[in-house]
């Protein structure tokens, strides 16, 4: 386990587990047939036959119905047999373990296997073990990567902002806990954005962030003066209250997006954030329907970044 | 039986010696160095031209899971492991199921292994009844039962009150304590040194200060209570620091490393490697350098394998949800050389680490090769290339960072009270 898993000896991606590894131009290659696929899912007839005759194996461990379903929609536009799993509910609480898990359903001839999983690098582990036929792609795993989120927020970022170049982003929130932020951060970097800032009190970041080329900010006004992205992460309910933040209204008086926090960003600042979000914890409602906000076309182009992974995964892109 | 051993380099590190001499050995013991005995007629000659014949190695830490866990290995496997690494004594943790709290297990452990008549076992009691924390164990009973430390294993370390007490009562019978320093509340959850690595991958951490902080605890209640303390599988630079300066004050503690933690840092843990995954936590390159200068300034005095066998399903698993350990029996020797092969340190020097310091911390007289010494030998080709495979290995545990490395150094003979338990 010494190689990236995900990439193979000539280069190709063939897992997508993580963006950490990903050469810049595989992912300006992943947004561009994430454009070109755009215009599909706005046609009357949403369908291309990319990956007909191929099973696709949603394996959720962990529950989520959105991501899965985002999943599920770019699958069947490709044309693509998807079955939908949740395992969290079955095999595994009888005690079979998540190898044995994958190895039966690779026994039913699955192409690709999209997985979600609580634990760091459980989307690794089955990469390292499946037939050299059968693709994975990571859609969580613990707090280590999220990378289909991080590739449709770039697509975002490209799609409003146009250049890489230049940009300063901040993300704002649970950092620690946050798979969403490692990925974006990756893919950020990677793709020469100018300045990416962190915003979170101590307890919510991880000790050796600055290593991964972030600049890390305790006070909100300060990191978002003059940033042309502002991403808000979601703040997880468990985490709101005990050692780690003493109130959720605390939290939003100090981390909280509000228009008044906004007001020192570019006036042309996009906001964005990975949702579900919790209104009046880490964004105030007049920001998150209000004129910066580019929350809701995340959510459509996740769709078409997903079907370009997967087509690009499957060695059938348009 | 009288054994010659023949043109063999003789290292003896608790005399300072590497030097080209014959050994000779009649019954249980070394009869002499050099000349043969009057009157030696050798009932067996060992030819170990271009090989070093050393004192048996001594293992402070390999768990052979009797009691309790026979599915991942047991005394017959783990004995024939241990031997066929050089070693020929080794103290086992008392993190056993149940735990090594009560004199009839350790009298059952020490009998069986006994019986097997291969490595000297040397169990650690548990400090605390089943581990808990709580209360006390038996160790006047246990000690007679042949407990020679006491200790929590990897189990959390108790209140600062009961571990004031417990190292209170074993300086009063007269026993050491060997203590991995831990916070469990700072370690809470963790499973990888809070460094880059954990930050990129989203592991939950086991800071540096976990253990700074328990050290720093222990060394005051060392102070306290003239206990004898034994620091087990130190891991940090900080950590050593404070040994250091401890040991400069002129207090009474000690302190081992795995040889793991020798040779890697969080760095290898690269893409989930649960091989990796080991107690301590493998710590940052700087950590790792600061293990090996304590070493070489004598502030660690001893390396262990920390052996933990396990199998497949323990480490086919996500890393946080993945057994921490690896086996170690068989690699503790090539994996010194290793050290000394990267490092310049002397042979001899090395060897100390492995024969006569953890047996001056056992209390045992082994560990050193000379007239009257009692004949507990290993002897290896320095020079011999192996690959760690699972095949190559006795251990029914395999699973090692080290898995497909290319290692020098293999055990040919291993000699324990003047009998060759393998060749």
């Amino acid at each position: 386990m010494n190689r990236d898993p995900q990439i193979d000896s000539n280069g190709k991606l063939v897992h997508l587990l993580s963006i950490e590894g990903i050469p810049r131009d595989i992912l300006i290659s992943i947004l561009d047939t994430a454009r070109s696929f755009v215009s599909v899912t706005e046609r009357e007839i949403k369908k291309v036959p990319l990956l007909r005759g191929k099973s696709v194996f949603n394996l959720f461990f962990e529950p989520s119905t959105r991501t899965r379903t985002t999943f599920e929609i770019a699958a069947k536009r490709l044309s693509a047999d998807v079955i939908n799993l949740n395992v969290g509910s079955s095999s595994q609480s009888k005690g079979e373990t998540l190898l044995d898990t994958v190895a039966n359903l690779s026994a039913m001839h699955a192409d690709m296997f999209v997985v979600r999983h609580s634990q760091s690098g459980a989307a690794n582990l089955i990469a390292s073990n499946v037939a050299p036929n059968i693709h994975v792609i990571n859609a969580g795993d613990g707090s280590h990567a999220h990378p289909t989120q991080a590739l449709l927020d770039i697509f975002t970022i490209r799609h409003y902002k146009k250049e890489f170049a230049g940009l300063r982003v901040a993300i704002v929130g649970d950092i620690l806990h946050s798979r969403v932020a490692r990925s974006q951060i990756h893919a950020l970097t990677t793709l020469g954005v100018s300045e990416v800032r962190v915003i979170a009190p101590a307890t919510l970041l991880p000790s050796h962030l600055s290593q991964l080329g972030v600049q890390v900010f305790r006070n909100m006004t300060e990191g978002l003066r003059d940033v042309d992205v502002v991403i808000m992460l979601r703040l997880q309910n468990e985490r709101m209250n005990g050692d780690l933040l003493p109130s959720a209204q605390e939290y939003f008086k100090n981390y909280g997006l509000t228009p008044e926090k906004l007001a020192v960003a570019d006036p042309d600042a996009i906001v964005m954030h990975p949702g579900p979000m919790n209104r009046g914890v880490e964004i105030d409602s007049s920001v998150a329907d209000g004129r910066q906000s580019v929350i809701l076309p995340q959510v459509t182009f996740g769709i078409a970044v997903r079907m370009a992974v997967m087509s690009i995964l499957a060695g059938q892109s348009q | 039986m009288n054994i010659h051993i023949k043109g063999g380099r003789l290292l003896d590190p608790a005399n300072g010696l590497d030097v080209a001499k014959d050994v000779y050995v009649c019954g249980a013991d070394v009869a002499s160095i050099g000349e043969a005995p009057a009157g030696f007629n050798a009932d067996r000659t060992i030819d170990a031209s271009g090989l070093i014949v050393c004192p048996g190695l001594v293992d402070l830490a390999a768990r052979l899971r009797e009691p309790g866990q026979e599915y991942r290995a047991t005394l017959d496997s783990e004995t024939v492991a241990a031997v066929a690494g050089g070693i020929t004594s080794l103290a086992c943790p008392p993190d056993t199921e149940p735990p090594l709290d009560e004199p009839g297990l350790v009298e059952m452990l020490k009998y069986r292994a006994r019986s097997r008549n291969l490595v000297q076992v040397y169990p650690v009691g548990a400090l605390t009844q089943a581990f808990e924390g709580r209360k006390l164990t038996e160790m006047s009973e246990l000690g007679e039962a042949g407990c020679v430390a006491f200790s929590q294993g990897d189990a959390p370390l108790p209140d600062a009150r009961v571990l004031l007490r417990a190292m209170q009562y074993a300086a009063t019978i007269g026993y050491p304590v060997w203590l991995r320093p831990q916070d469990p509340n700072l370690a809470a959850g963790g499973v990888a040194h809070d460094g880059e690595v954990a930050t990129r991958l989203g592991l939950p951490t086991i800071p540096a200060v976990a253990e700074t902080a328990a050290v720093s605890t222990i060394l005051l209640l060392v102070r306290e209570t003239g206990a004898r303390v034994h620091l087990c599988r130190l891991s940090s630079a900080d950590a050593i620091d404070m040994v250091r300066q401890a040991k400069s004050i002129g207090l009474d503690v000690s302190c081992d490393v795995s040889v793991n933690h020798v040779h890697l840092c969080d760095l290898d843990i690269a893409y989930f490697d649960s091989n990796c995954h080991l107690i301590p936590p493998l710590r940052g390159q700087r950590d790792r350098d600061a293990i090996r200068a304590g070493l070489l300034d004598g502030t660690i005095d001893a390396i262990c394998s920390d052996h933990t066998p396990l199998d497949d399903d323990d480490k086919q698993l996500p890393f946080a949800e993945a057994e921490p350990g690896a086996t170690g029996l068989e690699l503790l020797l090539p994996l010194a050389l290793k050290w000394v092969n990267e490092t310049g340190v002397s042979l001899v020097d090395a060897l100390a680490c492995l024969t006569t310091a953890p047996a001056r911390l056992l209390g045992l007289s082994v560990g050193r090769l000379d007239a009257g010494a009692r004949a507990d030998m290993c002897i290896f080709d320095p020079a011999m290339r192996w690959r760690v495979d699972s095949s190559q290995l006795r251990s029914q545990g395999y699973n090692t960072p080290f898995t497909g490395h290319e290692l020098e150094g293999k055990v040919l003979y291993t000699i324990v009270g003047g009998q060759i338990v393998y060749e």
